[in-house]
């Protein structure tokens, strides 16, 4: 059964290596836009850190500056 | 109705929705590879190659259904002036040139097998191989232009033009003698595959679509972010 699973009448290589190259190109771009992601978010609270204490209430009165501070580690 | 899609209101489901969509990627993506490697039957004639469908079938159809996405969301935004629509195109991009990079690289692994030959210069092969150049010129547009209403212009026009080769790409296959077979799933007329292939399509579609919303939503996050990055600067 595993055999047949693997070998698929000689059709294995084929099959697999194009599910794999799939799942390759899926982790790929995942972690390629998780990186950009983090780095960004990262960045925004380095930035919101050295804001003085006007503007840092300006900023955080909009509520998307408050997601992105609270809730988007999520992922 | 477009004031709904202003990136403030909507930043609080996009910034949730991702691990909900990664779940049901997991669990969706679980059962199609079940029925794909496992419970589907082999096709008389391909055998087990025939597996390859599962992946390369919905990689093609993801590819093109994102970038008529593109396309329309970049006319509507160009038209009527709506910045947002261009971020969630530009947000879509990338995973639509990978769905189109893996609908050709599985393609020409099925190739092999099947016609004896990697790479073939037919119609269908060569126009999803056009689309794949025109994700590239759409997504290095966004990297080449600084200034937006320049960005939005020269995106909409390569869209606008990339357009014309989708329903290329779809009759390419009645228009000239191919090796590409003939699309065996139509919405019209009488499908020519047997429901228990059928299935394991369906739940790999289904699976590529969450994973494409999944990019898309982290990739549109990483946008917002970096506006409002420009926004603190302004501070």
């Amino acid at each position: 059964m595993i055999n047949e699973l693997f070998y698929m009448n000689g059709y294995g290589l084929y099959v697999w290596s194009a599910f794999l190259f799939t799942f390759f190109s899926f982790s790929l771009l995942y972690i390629f836009i998780k990186i950009q992601y983090i780095k960004e978010k990262n960045k925004f609270i380095a930035k919101f850190g050295t804001l003085n204490s006007e503007s840092a209430a300006i900023a955080k009165s909009q509520n998307i500056n408050k997601e992105i501070l609270s809730n988007t580690s999520s992922i | 109705m477009f004031k709904y899609f202003e990136p403030n209101k909507i930043f609080s489901i996009t910034s949730r929705a991702p691990k909900y969509v990664l779940l049901f990627f997991v669990i969706t993506l679980s059962i199609g590879l079940t029925e794909a490697l496992i419970l589907s039957p082999e096709d008389y004639l391909q055998s087990h190659s025939v597996r390859i469908m599962y992946v390369h079938v919905p990689a093609a159809w993801i590819s093109l259904g994102i970038f008529s996405t593109i396309t329309l969301l970049s006319l509507i935004g160009y038209i009527f002036k709506i910045k947002n629509f261009f971020l969630i195109s530009k947000s879509l991009a990338p995973s639509g040139l990978v769905f189109n990079i893996v609908a050709l690289v599985t393609g020409s692994i099925w190739g092999k097998p099947t016609w004896g030959t990697w790479w073939v210069w037919d119609a269908r092969v060569t126009s999803m191989l056009i689309l794949c150049l025109f994700y590239a010129m759409y997504l290095i547009s966004w990297r080449i232009y600084q200034n937006n209403e320049k960005v939005y212009r020269v995106t909409a026009i390569i869209t606008i033009l990339g357009i014309i080769n989708v329903p290329i790409i779809k009759y390419s296959v009645d228009w000239w003698n191919t090796l590409h077979q003939p699309a065996s799933i139509n919405i019209l007329s009488e499908t020519s595959i047997h429901v228990s292939m059928i299935i394991p399509l369906i739940y790999m579609t289904a699976a590529f679509a969450l994973f494409s919303l999944l990019i898309f939503l982290m990739k549109y996050n990483t946008e917002l972010i970096k506006i409002k990055n420009k926004g603190l600067d302004r501070l």
